[in-house]
């Protein structure tokens, strides 16, 4: 078939605003804890104090006395679990639980804010009271939070990520590269533990009707959800039904599924009535995972052209008691450049936290700190331009597969991007500014292109007024995937947007797994793309088929449709709409479905998203402030599926890589366990005055391979190499090289070491 | 549930008499801080005197040069107050980088000067804590204090005095009116702003010296020239919404290029907004040079006394302070 739209009027890539904005600022739009039910009740966690030990007594009688309180839920009266489904990334499209343990099961306390009980109460205020009188004793035992607590401890795990990747990868002679390289660099880094806050924090609201369970929850897949409680609770799949209409970011911190869905449908089967669990903001930071503490070990060796020869990556981090988890930090920077001798290994430390989980751009945003700030050094030590390093170090084909690329366009990224910031005024020596030195800094990003392990699933349907509606499980945690599909739709069936409707964030509706990884445009495109095709295919053919349509007859090949009206391509005069049709056989609509298979994972390409990064600081060394003032991004996603949402994500990534790289960091209290700063207050993130002119640009790139519309994802390139990039432009102002995340003031007031 | 009542004063008398006689009942004014501690179990009140429609709004400029700044107005008023903003930049300044546009519209001076400390331990409600709980130990000595004080600490107590436009009141003797009820009637009392910041000590839940149910009624700040060329510097992570890490309030006069008069204070490194009175003494007839700017800045966190997470606070704020006086005294220019 060539029927298609005309390409004037495409509606892929048009920055159409989002379809769900008016419902998000009127407030008419409902999320996971304002879903108004008939004898809701409400529930409050009540969260261990002690980061590992054992309860030794739970008194919740005061508690259960007051006004309001229809149960207190403790490890003692809660019930078991069916059984423990292993974690495996939500991508992978199945159960998807954030740690391999599920609490309130035994009096073991293995991390602070652990959940050790429950109170579920007429309202919200009743409940929260009434889970502050909750008094819970424990027998304390020391515990392993921070890295320096525990270094003997390290182990070097077979593969972390359920398998998925392995503990340790390697090509070529990493030792005797670096022996015989002409240079080397050679640090080591430290990142804090990062957490996501998400403005919405997780909740979910439960109700049984018989034994049918309905879960309200704030996740990235309902899919993930509606299998993770099916297998904590060991009920059917098919008497579960997630919903998640709106969610309110997410970042990661709802990728995974936690352990809020399934408490909830546990308080809601005691109490029998609907419960809502909301968490707190404190609990949020002991609810749904983090971005673990981390060091890195990074040598290269190169010659004295600036060619690399050897890179070694070895990093430390703290995981859980349960799971092997690092995020993986080691992606990307071993395929970055063509770099023939390779050593990345992850070694971990058990500690008392639970388990960290993805947080935007993981992995990469730790990573290409450490490989980025290092190819600075290397460029300086060469008397180098730091982009002119990079492009000797092109990777023409991925060093680690040595497969060629789907599509590349870095090096015109890094052209885009310095022309962009301007990087021929970068001086020496720098800039000045009154009392703020000027730095210019660059940074090479990219991120991996990511894809499920099973078919995304979408159904399209044509009413008999013309309008349509097409449907598929995806959430739409703040991206505007709910938008870009509902132009996919309309481009697909040559329907405009406005008579297009998308619905998502129900089970009920056709699988996708979560929207994950900067994967989420580019799989659910494909089903949505698939399905309203062969919608558009089934009603041509109808058309051509039926003697009382003006295109009976007709080569399906030929007709082409256009806002809604198929006609003949050679006589468009000749045609009808696909109301017209459906109304003349009395049909009510007309319905298809579409899937797209995943590729294999032995593709003969590889694929990353490329993008460049530039940045424009002040830096006031003698008072340590460092302030951002323009960044500039050229990226290459291959399609964009909305001008404006793609830019908005790439915009929001890269003033996270300056939140992440000036700003953020959760301290661990040193006595307790517990997290020191778990408040919007003072857990710091950038305010509008902090926010820079960011500069975002695309470059076009051909990508034919890794999904049908070639959409590569935006939702973490946009923060991979920013944070290195500030770095790199702080040293130029200041000649100072700080190894760390976040950089703040008493980095820059306090004098180097010798 | 715990059972807050809720009254609305009509009058300052009854507001006074009313909350002396319980221990139990706070006044509520802006609520900035009062509902978040009461919400996070910190403060726990049976009952909350709404003094919002109380008769004491206002900013009057004084003709000593000075204003009076009701209990009552709002930090974003007194901000754009335009005698505040010739009078006392440095005022104005405090305010403006003080919170967030919505805490200011909300926050009043009076409760600005009553505003409870933002150590973690203090207001997560069950750390030991000698402010919180006298007697059950410190836990930020050993804990997480990165923004905890140097200056006026104790060994019961480090925990940073919050308030941003405190500083600069300290600096210029502002004076704290109040309203009193006792056994032998009502009264007024009037407080030098030097003697109303109390540092820890044995006592560090003793923060004022103002009786229970003692309400501040105005502000006062004397008529004061030099404070017309004066500045506030504030050294924060992020550019809105923190409080300061170092903060200096400054004012200079000089004569032929030697300094005449100066107030200073700092903000962010004192268990009170500390007047750097042995800097200004240093300074005062002084040539106005970076060698005796950087003379003062040490002298006056000689006695600082630091932890290993806020150690560099007494370098970064002898910086602050050389920084501010240099930029006050840059142009040469003589008020």
């Amino acid at each position: 078939m060539s029927t298609s739209a005309e390409p004037s009027t495409s509606p892929i890539g048009r920055p159409l605003d989002r379809v769900d904005g008016r419902a998000k600022v009127t407030g008419a739009a409902r999320y996971a804890a304002e879903v108004p039910l008939p004898d809701l009740t409400h529930a409050v966690l009540v969260g261990a104090r002690v980061a590992c030990g054992r309860i030794t007594s739970i008194d919740a009688s005061e508690a259960e006395r007051q006004t309001g309180v229809l149960a207190v839920l403790t490890h003692e009266n809660i019930g078991k679990i069916a059984g423990q489904p292993p974690l495996l990334p939500s991508l992978a499209g199945t159960v998807a639980p954030g740690e391999t343990f599920f609490p309130m099961q035994s009096d073991q306390i293995h991390y602070a804010g652990q959940q050790v009980a429950l109170v579920v109460a007429e309202t919200y205020e009743q409940a929260l009271h009434a889970s502050r009188l909750v008094r819970v004793e424990y027998a304390e035992q020391p515990s392993v939070t921070v890295i320096d607590d525990a270094r003997d401890q390290a182990y070097e795990p077979e593969a972390i990520f359920a398998g998925f990747i392995p503990g340790r990868a390697q090509r070529g002679d990493v030792a005797q590269a670096l022996e015989q390289a002409d240079v080397t660099v050679d640090n080591t880094f430290s990142y804090a533990a990062n957490h996501h806050n998400p403005i919405e924090p997780s909740a979910a609201t439960a109700w049984w009707e018989g034994d049918r369970l309905t879960l309200h929850d704030t996740t990235q897949g309902v899919t993930a959800t509606q299998h993770t409680v099916a297998a904590l609770l060991g009920i059917p799949h098919t008497r579960i039904r997630v919903v998640s209409h709106f969610t309110g970011g997410s970042f990661g911190a709802k990728a995974m599924i936690w352990h809020h869905p399934t408490l909830a449908a546990l308080a809601a089967r005691a109490v029998h009535r609907p419960v809502r669990l909301a968490l707190t903001r404190e609990q949020m930071f002991t609810g749904c995972g983090h971005r673990e503490e981390q060091e890195h070990h990074l040598t290269l060796g190169a010659d004295q052209r600036g060619r690399l020869t050897a890179l070694r990556h070895h990093k430390l981090s703290l995981t859980s008691p349960f799971d092997h988890w690092a995020e993986p930090s080691l992606g990307v920077v071993g395929q970055m450049y063509a770099c023939p001798h390779y050593e990345g290994a992850y070694h971990l430390i058990r500690a008392n936290t639970m388990t960290p989980t993805f947080m935007r751009c993981p992995g990469e945003a730790t990573g290409l700190f450490s490989l980025e700030t290092s190819m600075d050094e290397l460029a300086e030590r060469l008397g180098l331009d730091p982009v002119e390093l990079r492009l000797r170090n092109f990777a023409e084909t991925d060093p680690a597969s040595g497969k060629p690329w789907s599509s590349n366009g870095l090096e015109e990224c890094y052209r885009r991007g310095a022309e962009r910031i301007g990087w021929h005024r970068r001086a020496e020596p720098p800039a000045r500014d009154g009392d703020w030195v000027i730095g210019l800094g660059m940074a090479a990003s990219a991120y991996p292109v990511y894809g499920p392990n099973n078919p995304a699933r979408a159904r399209a349907r044509v009413y008999a007024d013309g309008t349509a509606v097409v449907q598929a499980a995806v959430t739409d945690i703040g991206t505007g995937v709910l938008t870009a599909m509902t132009q996919v739709a309309a481009e697909a069936l040559c329907l405009p947007v406005e008579r297009c409707r998308f619905e998502g964030g129900d089970t009920d509706l056709p699988h996708v797994a979560a929207t994950v990884g900067s994967s989420g445009a580019g799989m659910v495109s494909a089903a949505v793309y698939a399905a309203a095709t062969e919608l558009r295919a089934q009603l041509v053919a109808r058309a051509v088929a039926d003697e009382g349509s003006p295109l009976h007859g007709a080569d399906p090949d030929h007709v082409v449709v256009r806002d809604g009206r198929m006609m003949r391509g050679d006589a468009p005069d000749t045609g009808e709409s696909y109301a017209e049709l459906l109304r003349r056989n009395f049909l009510p609509d007309s319905e298809a479905t579409g899937s797209w298979g995943p590729p294999p994972h032995d593709v003969p390409y590889a694929a990353l998203t490329f993008g460049a990064q530039f940045a424009e600081v002040a830096v006031d060394p003698e008072l340590g402030l460092v302030r951002v003032r323009r960044l500039a991004g050229a990226f290459a996603p291959g399609r964009v599926l909305n001008a404006k949402t793609a830019r908005s994500q790439l915009m929001g990534g890269m003033i996270w890589g300056l939140s992440q790289a000036l700003l953020e960091a959760t301290h661990m209290e040193p006595n307790t366990g517990r997290w020191a700063n778990a408040s919007l207050g003072e857990y710091l993130v950038p305010v509008n005055a902090d926010a820079p002119e960011v500069d975002v640009d695309f470059v076009d790139v051909e990508e034919n391979l890794v999904n049908p519309l070639g959409v590569k994802g935006v939702g973490e390139v946009g923060q991979a190499g920013v944070a290195a990039a500030i770095a790199n432009a702080i040293h130029h102002a200041t000649g100072r090289r700080i190894r760390k995340m976040p950089i703040t003031i008493e980095d820059l007031v306090v004098a180097p070491e010798a | 549930m715990r059972p807050v009542t809720y009254l609305l004063a009509d009058d300052v008398e009854g507001a006074v008499r009313t909350v002396t006689a319980d221990p139990d009942t706070h006044f509520l004014a802006g609520g900035t801080t009062e509902v978040d501690l009461l919400r996070q179990n910190v403060l726990t009140p049976h009952r909350l005197v709404d003094i919002n429609r109380l008769p004491l709004t206002g900013i009057e400029a004084l003709p000593d040069g000075g204003v009076r700044i009701g209990a009552l107005a709002r930090m974003s008023e007194v901000a754009e107050d335009r005698g505040v903003r010739e009078r006392f930049p440095m005022i104005s300044r405090a305010l403006e980088l003080g919170a967030s546009a919505q805490l200011r519209h909300m926050a009043s001076m009076g409760g600005n000067m009553m505003q409870k400390v933002r150590c973690g331990y203090y207001r997560d409600g069950e750390s030991p804590c000698n402010k919180r709980l006298p007697g059950s130990g410190c836990a930020a000595l050993t804990g997480v204090s990165r923004t905890h004080a140097v200056l006026g600490t104790s060994e019961h107590c480090i925990a940073t005095h919050p308030s941003d436009v405190a500083v600069p009141l300290v600096a210029l003797d502002a004076r704290i009116h109040t309203r009193i009820h006792t056994r032998t009637g009502d009264g007024e009392r009037d407080h030098a702003i030097g003697d109303f910041f109390l540092e820890p000590g044995d006592t560090p839940d003793r923060e004022h010296p103002l009786a229970h149910g003692e309400l501040i009624t105005a502000i006062e700040v004397p008529g004061l020239p030099i404070a017309r060329r004066s500045l506030y510097l504030k050294v924060r992570d992020r550019e809105s919404y923190e409080f300061a890490l170092v903060s200096v309030a400054a004012a200079v006069d000089m004569v032929d290029g030697v300094i005449g008069d100066v107030r200073l204070a700092l903000g962010g490194v004192g268990t009170r907004p500390w007047r750097a009175i042995r800097a200004e003494e240093f300074l005062i007839g002084a040539p106005a040079i970076p060698e005796n700017f950087e003379q003062a800045a040490r002298i006056e966190l000689s006695d600082a006394r630091t932890t290993a997470m806020n150690a560099f606070k007494p370098e970064l704020a002898r910086r602050t302070l050389v920084r501010a006086l240099e930029t006050l005294t840059r142009d040469g220019s003589q008020r």
